[in-house]
């Protein structure tokens, strides 16, 4: 039944009004613009512009992720390890993320070994992001882990291990806390020892795992293993007899260095006080000086076979030739130098051997600075000797015009010049060394370098080599420097330390030396600063560390003894037996 | 013709169902790959360990305590030792 008027679809009234004939096709047109617009964008990120929206796409699965390298160890030079580099986690947090139950803290606490206040406080902080505790061991990391916390984070680092702790704490320096060298060969090797990390680009599936390499790998570069010259057995020989010295002499500071005279390396190189690398909390800057090459120092007496080996080379004496050193000072301008005793006439021999600034100053007196300065140029003194070692000294020498008669005097015998122990070490290779200087090296060499320079001849090398024997045997300064079964020679120093301007009553005692003397092997040079349990002259305090360290080291490296062995057994190929004591054996 | 088509689609789909089967092959291979290389990574950090470790117990301070006190050792005293002359 249908209503009259009632209005259906199909006799909608409105129809049968014909409507204009542009409506209909103005629609028409606004739909086909719209679908062009549609398909022409469609196509336009499809097939022309594709690449920003695949890489979109690629972003939700691909990862590029960092291949980490490791950094070279160091080794001594027979390839036992002095640093080393081990993965260790950080952990951290993002404090907003973190939802801990009570116990939950107390357990991460207890694994980080902390109190579990202060694990709530970090956690407490504001911002994004907190270190909860830097450098754990990765078993324990691995146990943190396993909790699965929320908002705790880890990060795989590397730390630096020095097993040999203390004893080659100066040579070997430390790294910061990103694996980074802060001193020493860490710092001067960081080139060779740091790696270079290298990164790949891959897939990643649903639960984070890596199922296939997408292309563009860059392989990581490992730090390479740097040799050094140092023999830990030398080393630790070293460091003992430094320490025990220290202690003994009540001394404030002190160091030693062994050379190899073959090739210049350095064998030991240890300095007191001295610090743990593996545990860097509490450290004092004296702790930290590397007295051996960073710091300067008056050498005093050491100074004085130089000045004797010039004027042999000049032929200006002999080793017989007479000086007379009465009345036992000598007065130049208005300064007077004197000798701690009246030595009456010496031979040139004697003066080294009693270690006379009188008659070295007469020596010297010979010369014109411009002379001198070039022998102390030529051993390395006034300029670093380019180790690589991060601040190195040079010392001080002034140039040869400056100088004033006093002070060619004074510098004779080693005052108003400053050398590190290194230089000292260095220069008296030239005497160890039949006149030739060689580069000092602080990593291991295979066959002596080819840079040797010549500083004073052959001949005048070895008879200095006999003059400074006498100074280690009766009626030298330095008897204690006497070794068992081999001979010995060397120089004592002890200079009074310049503080201020002023010189004080504070002393660095000091002995360089070399053995066996008819063949060299070793330098040694050691230097005490301030020793203040009542002896200070370097044949009494440095000298008896030489023996030490000498004995020590030359029979570490097997060196035949060249003395004659009165109180040892020998078993001679000729079937001959020497007697000798006895001990109970 | 249909016959034709029907083969042709069999192809294709073998050569598809080859294409996964292949590629899982390959995911799995490469997994296992993935897994080796880091087990040698561990290996490695296991090795700098024990490396540590060793030189750790063979500091010398440890060997000098030990040869001096456990083992009661010390060098020779004059006259203990004998120089064999002629060797070398």
């Amino acid at each position: 039944m249908k209503k009259p008027g009632a209005v259906t679809f199909n006799h909608n009234p409105l129809l049968e009004k014909g409507l204009p004939a542009w409506r209909p096709r103005l629609v028409l047109i606004g739909l086909l613009l719209g679908s062009i617009t549609l398909v022409s964008r469609a196509a336009y990120l499809q097939g022309f512009n594709d690449d920003f929206l695949k890489a979109k796409g690629e972003s939700r699965y691909a990862r590029v992720i960092d291949i980490p390298a490791t950094r070279g160890r160091i080794t001594d030079r027979n390839g036992d390890i002095m640093a080393v580099s081990t993965p260790v986690s950080s952990i951290w947090a993002i404090p907003p993320d973190v939802r801990l139950s009570p116990s939950d803290t107390r357990q991460l606490a207890g694994l980080l070994e902390m109190e579990v206040d202060e694990v709530s406080r970090r956690l407490a902080t504001q911002g994004d992001f907190v270190y909860l505790k830097r450098q754990l061991s990765p078993d324990i990391a691995r146990r943190i882990a396993e909790l699965k916390l929320p908002g705790i984070h880890q990060q795989r680092e590397y730390r630096r291990y020095y097993p040999s702790g203390e004893v080659m704490a100066h040579v070997l320096g430390f790294t910061g806390v990103d694996d980074k060298g802060q001193e020493g060969v860490e710092l001067a090797f960081e080139a060779d020892l740091a790696g270079q990390s290298g990164s790949r680009r891959v897939i990643r599936d649903r639960r984070g795992q890596i199922v296939e390499d997408a292309g563009s790998i860059r392989a990581p570069r490992d730090g390479q293993d740097v040799a050094l010259s140092i023999d830990v057995k030398l080393q630790y020989l070293a460091h003992t007899a430094l320490q025990h010295a220290i202690e003994l002499h009540k001394a404030k500071a002190g160091a030693i260095v062994v050379l190899d005279v073959r090739t210049g390396e350095v064998l030991a190189l240890v300095n007191a006080p001295t610090f743990n690398p593996n545990n860097r909390a509490n450290l004092s800057g004296a702790q930290l000086r590397n007295r051996v090459l960073t710091d300067i120092y008056e050498p005093g007496s050491t100074m004085k076979p130089f000045i004797a080996a010039l004027a042999l080379e000049r032929g200006v004496v002999n080793p017989q030739t007479v000086i007379n050193t009465d009345p036992g000072r000598i007065t130049i301008g208005r300064a007077t130098i004197s000798d701690v005793k009246r030595h009456g006439p010496l031979t040139v021999a004697q003066v080294i051997q009693k270690s006379s600034n009188v008659g070295t100053v007469k020596m010297a007196q010979h010369f014109a600075p411009e002379e001198m300065w070039r022998m102390f140029d030529s051993l390395g003194f006034g300029a670093p000797l380019k180790l690589g070692f991060p601040g190195e000294a040079g010392g001080r020498l002034r140039a040869a015009k400056t100088w004033k008669p006093i002070e060619q005097a004074t510098m004779s015998f080693g005052h108003g010049i400053s050398a590190s122990l290194m230089q000292m070490a260095h220069a008296y290779l030239a005497f160890a060394r039949d006149g030739e200087l060689l580069p000092v090296s602080l990593t291991r060499v295979s066959e002596a370098p080819s840079g040797a320079k010549r500083v004073f001849s052959v001949e005048t090398a070895r008879k200095m080599r006999e003059i400074l024997e006498l100074a280690t045997g009766p009626g030298g300064t330095a008897p204690k420097a006497q070794v068992q079964g081999y001979r010995v020679a060397g120089k004592t120093g002890t200079a009074h330390k310049l503080e201020g301007g002023r010189y004080t009553n504070k002393y660095i005692s000091s002995f360089v030396g070399f053995a066996p003397v008819s063949d060299p092997r070793i330098v040694v040079a050691v230097m005490i600063d301030e020793p203040t349990a009542g002896k200070h002259y370097g044949g009494t305090v440095a000298a008896p560390i030489f023996a030490r360290v000498t004995e020590g080291a030359l029979r570490a490296l097997g060196v035949a003894p060249d003395a004659p062995l009165v109180p040892l057994q020998v078993a001679g190929g000729n079937g001959e037996k020497r007697e000798a004591p006895r001990g109970n054996m | 013709m249909i016959r034709m088509d029907a083969f042709m689609l069999m192809i294709v789909v073998a050569s598809a169902l080859g294409v996964v089967a292949s590629q899982h092959h390959s995911r799995k291979v490469f997994v296992a790959l993935e897994r080796e290389q880091a087990r040698t990574h561990e290996l490695e950090v296991e090795w700098g360990q024990l490396q540590l470790e060793q030189s750790t117990w063979a500091t010398l301070a440890r060997i000098e305590r030990i040869a001096r006190t456990r083992l009661e050792l010390g060098e020779p005293r004059p006259g203990q030792a004998i120089l064999i002359e002629g060797v070398r």
